[in-house]
């Protein structure tokens, strides 16, 4: 069902649907970003087209609202866990093709990962995605076209803004009565289909051709602040953690919370024992899963080309650079 | 759907000392594991940490757990007593192929506290008349020696070396690494039916492997069990995480094969 929408009409959409979903859009926190006088655009909650900066890309993605940054597992105390009763409202997220992407990706290491994980199966059941356009090529660092993943279909909910309208395709059946009133208007959604950044993926990488290889010393200088893992879509690391309440030391909560495969003690051991200590080893080691390993185990690359590990790195570290090295290098080996 | 993360309450029967590091708890369970897998301990309020198993019994419910105060986890666990409630998750990972060893003549090196997961695999051979099974036990020194009793039957029942790395040595014992040992193994007449168990240190088991290589004996005839830092055993957290193998689902025990391209 395709409707064309005033931007008015869209807000009093958007009225309507809150009241049974939490609606999710990038939004601009004024000087919350990393260095002075810098805003910071992230995902939040909003009720009106006025609030969603559709201009920029966001810092953080989508990811937190199925995978919380802390998530309780159970709360205990003497006697019993209990489960939190999770999400109980519906939610519209607005995001960009490849974070639509980028939950696929998700799914299948939280559902298809031989075993199932209900917190995050539950979540996806309460939420719904709404996919919005990109701005010409997108933006400096973006590569979902080498990716693949600068279109997509697979939306319950399609948004193209115009010149003050809203021109939505609704997929959704539960959402359709929302649109019902709309003028009907036939068109295509418009997606991203070059970008400035190319990069080529090598494939069919074996790991033990290039552990050893020269190109990850480049990246011993990461301070290893995990900034690329946390502002990535797909980045899905935890760990555990038990906390209990101060004032009554027998009641807490077990809790998981994000994690990063660049950060000390991701992969300590009881004892002291830790693999891979030097920055440059563990940027091989998250780039080979992004380009490689997740592909060997799901058939598709895990990385979906949003860049956002290129704007938050402090040390101005390329992951583009990074494949596109690693590419040539490979390219010339082989030849 | 059952909730993966939520863990069971367990009984702590007994607690016995077993070296002057190590203890073994012997946890009441209706958790029944193979011989390999790993059950996620825990004690709520300080968190949880993947032990293996090192004995167990189905019909009686129990499992023993081989446990070093080395952390968080481990330090509270050494503060229960007989009695007292310990949390369990699991069994996890793949276990030994036993159907594979069974019949066959089957070498076990292990290494420190790596005997304790190797020890159910034992004893189920050993019950076998039909498997030969030979032994490699090393230890530091002759306080880390774990499970005495039972090494002295087993010894009794099929050839066994023990070494102690350093130290004055045994009495009638040997001196040194495992790997100086391993040429000194009887069973080296045609390897199709020789299968090999390494368990320890890491270092250890890579230089163990080196020297069955060395002996002419195929990749394919050796297993390993591999230790990460598992935090939450079902392929979720990432941590184990070595290429596209998640060390939770797929190991702790891999063939050699697989296992010598398990790089870090």
């Amino acid at each position: 069902m395709k409707k064309l929408l005033t931007n008015d009409e869209f807000n009093s959409v958007l009225l309507n649907l809150s009241k049974e979903y939490d609606i999710y859009a990038p939004v601009t926190r004024p000087f919350k970003g990393t260095f002075s006088d810098t805003d910071l655009v992230k995902y939040e909650k909003i009720t009106k087209l006025e609030e969603i900066n559709l201009k920029d890309k966001s810092y953080y993605s989508a990811k937190e609202i199925l995978l919380p940054i802390r998530q309780t597992i159970f709360y205990f105390n003497e006697n019993e866990f209990k489960k939190p009763e999770g999400r109980t409202k519906k939610a519209l997220v607005l995001l960009r093709s490849c974070d639509l992407h980028a939950v696929e990706r998700v799914d299948n290491i939280y559902l298809n990962n031989k075993f199932s994980d209900e917190y995050y199966a539950d979540a996806k059941k309460m939420v719904k995605f709404a996919v919005i356009g990109c701005p010409g090529k997108g933006w400096e660092s973006c590569f979902c076209a080498s990716m693949g993943t600068n279109t997509t279909e697979n939306y319950n909910l399609g948004l193209t803004f115009k010149d003050g309208e809203v021109y939505s395709d609704v997929k959704d059946e539960e959402l359709k009565e929302f649109f019902i009133n709309a003028e009907d208007k036939e068109f295509a959604m418009e997606f991203v289909t070059e970008n400035v950044e190319k990069v080529t993926v090598p494939e069919n990488i074996e790991l033990e051709d290039i552990i050893n290889d020269e190109i990850w010393r480049d990246y011993d200088r990461c301070i290893k602040c995990g900034r690329c893992n946390f502002v990535c879509p797909t980045c899905t690391c935890f760990t555990t953690q038990d906390i209990f309440n101060r004032d009554n030391s027998k009641t807490g909560e077990r809790r998981r919370v994000w994690a990063s495969c660049h950060v000390d003690g991701f992969t300590s051991m009881a004892g002291g024992h830790e693999f891979r200590q030097k920055s440059g080893d563990r940027m091989r080691f998250k780039v080979m899963h992004k380009i490689s390993d997740y592909k060997k185990r799901f058939g598709t690359h895990m990385c979906i080309g949003c860049g956002r590990c290129d704007d938050a790195c402090p040390e101005y570290i390329s992951y583009i650079n990074c494949i596109n090295k690693l590419s040539k290098k490979l390219g010339d080996n082989n030849e | 759907m059952s909730n993966i993360y939520m863990p069971e309450r367990g009984e702590i029967l007994s607690i016995v000392q077993e070296s002057s590091i190590e203890w073994l708890f012997k946890v009441k369970t209706s958790i029944k594991p193979e011989p390999g897998q790993f059950i996620q301990l825990s004690i709520p309020m300080v968190g949880e940490a993947p032990i293996s198993v090192a004995d167990c019994n189905h019909e009686e419910g129990w499992i023993e757990f081989l446990i070093r105060k080395v952390g968080k986890v481990t330090d509270a666990i050494f503060n229960l007593q007989p009695g007292d409630s310990i949390f369990l998750r699991g069994a996890y990972g793949n276990c030994f192929p036993i159907d594979k060893y069974l019949g066959k003549r089957v070498v076990v090196v292990a290494g420190g506290s790596g005997t304790a997961p190797v020890r159910p695999l034992i004893k189920k051979l050993l019950k076998d008349e039909k498997t030969e099974l030979e032994l490699i036990f090393g230890f530091k020194d002759q306080e880390s020696i774990l499970f005495k009793k039972e090494i002295e039957e087993w010894r009794r029942k099929t050839p066994m070396i023990l070494t102690v790395d350093k130290g004055c040595g045994i009495d009638g014992e040997c001196v040194g690494l495992v790997t100086e040992y391993i040429p000194h193994l009887k069973m080296y007449e045609g390897f199709e039916n020789l299968e090999v168990v390494i368990v320890g240190p890491p270092m250890m088991m890579k230089y163990s492997a080196l020297e069955f290589l060395k002996l002419g004996i195929p990749e394919e005839k050796i297993w390993v069990s591999f230790e990460r830092n598992m935090s939450c055993a079902v392929g979720k957290c990432g941590h184990c995480k070595i290429d596209e193998t998640y060390v939770c689902l797929e190991g702790p025990i891999f063939n050699y094969v697989k296992a010598k391209k398990l790089l870090d």
